[in-house]
């Protein structure tokens, strides 16, 4: 019900929850991502209950390398503070310099994707396919799930991007914005439990 | 069935129904699907019960057996059950809140279409070389790889598609009842059927989004060689059985409160008595969704994971007779003293209570985990859950039918068939399950298809098969119902012919598509009950009359869920002897599905206006109708 709101004064304080649209967008990702959160956790849980079974295969202290880890969830971490920027701006009403912070975001993205793939080409060099133990699928499939995550998240801010590069802030896209860069926290939250129980973990035996 | 603007009018039944968008439309689709599925797993049922009918009988084979009990229990659950309570949950939480609609219209409709072609995909299984066999809860290493065949993998992603849907509409429930209840209803005036269906979607919420992990990686166990389950390659079998039951123990409340509510809804109706208790009630709901994620392990209490987990989980599952407890008495304190009136609404709602409650006490029974060794796979936990599921979840869908039939289509099912109809359930039902636990204390196991004869267990299982009969006699007379009872409707429909006490019976029947003209004020609990007793029996509207905003309908829901369904098909053709790439498949439907979803994402649909002239016209319709009854 966006007619209902006046913004012939400039856009509301929060734009992104300013109609009722916006604000049931906003409760419900909410919601959505505290489903999100028992996904991952039981996908967190199967692999602690797997990850000393490697069957004679590839170990965990074997295999991680920490500065490339490092690198990722730098890269990552990043990624969210620019997010954060980016809709700071929003709220100011700044379409250009959202748009610029927003478009870091995805690069970083990007960038935090390409190595993934590397490190996972790597592992598979090291032999450790998806089927060679338990604690290989477990790895790939959490560590894999988390990478399918940026990968739609990409796409979505891509798609905004593109759709709204000249649209300026309006009621419509600002919870659109607002909602992707919740994931992407989300997302981000996610890679640090990631970093700890699978690669901290992983290498200091815990 | 509703009441439509000019614009809506103008399309096709049949475009209208794929492409609505209104939440009364979706919900009679989930009723009519539901139904149909119910009815195949009925079936199902009566086939199982005629080849435990008689000793050593060879009706059908072992592996059809399996696959008719494993296909019952998944069909009931997910696709029989959770839509027929979607059903009314679609129908009545916006009218009980006074919406207009849901919170998210578009996502509405495509819960359902999810859930409708996962159910699809599902029941294919027939056609592809068998139906799964491994029951519903698909134990490892039953359903691994190396022992089932095809069926698993429809379950598989059958259940994944489905349950996306489940989750959907789960999240759409929770927004509509925080951000769109009208004004004065306090989150403690809200109906009991708003409450614990708001509690049923937060376990949906944190339920099935374990249960689409769990079957990911059964899928990528099955499909992808994944080791996560096969104990050679370092993989744990109890893996599968935990993460089942911490969706599968919270399921059975995701099915049941909202079958509590609707008790709720009934039972104060016709008592004429406000609900006893209510803030107890609410109270009750809350701690029964939070203790039902705290003991799934009972599920598992001879996995042998060590007698400290098995008495944590002993207790906490005994814990959950307290707030079941209240409830029960709340509902015999509401009906002590009332103005009873027994239709066939409340006599299901009020002989749901001594039924729930013989399922609650063989509950505790099951939860004693030392004495459970002894009852662990047999009759008994049959007769348990069976008594949970048809005693409580389906006579309260069966007394919700009844009460709010004339709601949804305009004229009440017929008395005398229903009374009927009650008495040959009920009747049925305790004949069939009340001996099962008998069989199951003298040691005849589940899930087996032929017994020796002269063990004891042919006369008792005869008669078990003589209830099962009934009940399938009774739901036909219940269809026999809906057809009578639509040949013999008045010719005016009715608004309130229980004299209802929430907001729902405040407006018009056929329900206008915008529900109300005038979003209600809402004084009290019970809001139309207290303007009929303070008021002139009216609710007071919070807005002047004028233009009403209303979302477009949209055929992309359809399509995003035809898409899940060609990739999810494709994945189970690599078991196939396919004459195209799999891969092919899979990616036609992920861009199907993808696309429709970024073709949303792209168009910016604002919905449109049913004018205030509009609105006038149809108000003055619905009250011409009223007068001329």
């Amino acid at each position: 019900m966006s007619e209902t709101v006046d913004v012939s004064k400039g856009l509301p304080a929060h734009p992104e929850r300013a109609t009722l649209e916006g604000k049931n967008k906003f409760v419900g990702f909410w919601v959505f991502l505290s489903g999100e959160v028992t996904m991952f956790a039981t996908f967190f849980g199967t692999y602690l209950g797997l990850r000393n079974g490697t069957a004679g295969g590839p170990e965990a202290a074997d295999l991680f390398h920490m500065p490339l880890v490092f690198i990722m969830t730098m890269i990552l971490l990043t990624s969210s503070l620019t997010s954060v920027i980016a809709i700071t701006a929003m709220k100011k009403n700044q379409f250009k310099k959202m748009k610029l912070w927003m478009w870091i975001t995805f690069f970083l993205g990007v960038a935090f994707l390409g190595f993934e793939i590397y490190e996972f080409v790597e592992y598979v060099h090291y032999g450790l396919g998806f089927s060679t133990s338990a604690f290989a699928s477990s790895f790939y499939s959490l560590v894999g799930l988390h990478g399918a995550h940026v990968v739609f998240g990409l796409g979505w801010v891509l798609l905004l991007l593109i759709r709204y590069n000249r649209a300026g802030i309006t009621l419509t896209n600002a919870p659109k914005f607002y909602m992707f860069s919740l994931y992407w926290h989300f997302i981000d939250v996610v890679w640090v439990f990631i970093f700890t129980v699978v690669y901290l973990m992983g290498i200091g035996g815990g | 069935m509703v009441r439509e603007a000019a614009h809506t009018l103008k399309k096709s039944l049949l475009w209208d129904l794929l492409t609505t968008v209104d939440h009364k439309k979706i919900a009679i689709l989930y009723l009519i699907a539901g139904t149909l599925f119910f009815g195949k797993a009925g079936l199902m049922a009566i086939l199982i019960r005629i080849q435990l009918m008689i000793p050593e009988n060879t009706f059908v084979t072992g592996q059809t057996y399996n696959e008719l009990l494993s296909m019952h229990g998944t069909i009931m659950l997910f696709l029989a059950a959770t839509p027929l309570l979607f059903a009314f949950m679609n129908y009545f939480i916006p009218l009980q809140i006074g919406a207009r609609d849901v919170a998210f219209p578009f996502l509405n409709a495509l819960g359902f279409w999810f859930f409708f072609f996962g159910g699809i995909l599902l029941s294919l299984s027939w056609f592809f070389g068998g139906a799964p066999d491994a029951g519903w809860t698909a134990y490892v290493p039953l359903s691994s790889r190396d022992y089932a065949g095809i069926g698993l993998d429809f379950y598989v992603l059958g259940l994944q598609i489905s349950g996306f849907g489940t989750l959907i509409s789960g999240i759409n429930f929770i927004v509509t009842m925080i951000t769109m209840r009208a004004p004065g209803m306090t989150l403690l005036r809200m109906p009991l059927f708003c409450w614990t269906s708001f509690i049923t979607s937060m376990l949906i919420v944190f339920g099935f989004t374990p249960l689409a992990a769990g079957l990911a990686l059964l899928m990528l166990d099955r499909m992808f060689d994944g080791q996560f389950f096969l104990a050679a390659a370092g993989g744990n079998a109890v893996i599968w059985p935990h993460i089942f039951w911490i969706f599968g123990h919270p399921e059975v409340y995701i099915l049941v409160l909202p079958a509590f509510g609707m008790i709720s809804e009934i039972i104060p109706v016709f008592s004429k008595k406000r609900l006893f208790g209510y803030t107890a009630m609410v109270f009750a709901t809350i701690v029964i969704g939070f203790l039902g994620f705290m003991v799934w392990v009972h599920h598992m209490f001879t996995l042998n994971l060590g007698p400290i987990t098995n008495s944590i989980f002993a207790i906490l599952t005994m814990l959950i007779g307290v707030p079941t407890g209240i409830k029960i008495f709340n509902w015999l304190f509401t009906i002590w003293g009332g103005k009873l009136r027994f239709t066939t609404a409340m006599l299901c709602a009020s002989s749901f209570v001594p039924t729930f409650v013989l399922g609650g006490v063989t509950g505790i029974m099951l939860a004693m985990s030392p004495v459970t060794h002894l009852y662990h796979d047999t009759y008994f936990v049959v007769a348990h859950f069976h008594y949970i599921i048809l005693g409580g979840i389906v006579l309260g869908l069966l007394g919700a039918t009844y009460y709010w039939y004339p709601k949804m289509f305009g004229h009440c099912l017929n008395e005398t068939l229903g009374k009927w109809m009650f008495w040959i359930f009920y009747i049925g039902f305790h004949l069939t399950f009340f001996i099962q636990h008998i069989l199951g204390l003298i040691g005849m196991p589940r899930r087996v298809n032929v017994y020796l004869a002269d063990q004891g267990w042919d006369g008792m299982n005869l008669i078990s098969s003589i209830g099962a009969f009934m009940q399938g006699v009774a739901i036909i007379l219940l269809l026999i119902n809906v057809i009578y009872s639509a040949k013999k409707r008045p010719n005016h429909p009715v608004d309130d012919p229980w004299d209802g006490r929430a907001l729902e019976w405040a407006t018009h029947t056929p329900v206008p598509e915008y529900n109300f003209a005038q979003v209600p004020q809402v004084r009290s609990l019970d809001p139309l009950f207290y303007e009929k007793i303070h008021g002139d029996g009216k609710m007071k509207p919070t807005e002047p009359l004028g233009d009403i905003h209303m979302p477009n309908g949209s055929f992309l829901p359809f399509m995003i869920a035809l898409g899940s369904f060609i990739a999810g098909f494709g994945l189970i053709m690599k078991h196939m002897d396919a004459w195209i790439n799999p891969y092919i498949v899979v990616v036609l439907g992920l861009l199907v599905m993808f696309g429709s979803m970024a073709v949303r994402s792209w168009k910016e649909d604002h919905g449109y206006h049913i004018t205030k002239e509009n609105v006038e016209a149809m108000e003055r319709e619905a009250l011409a109708d009223e007068r001329n009854r």
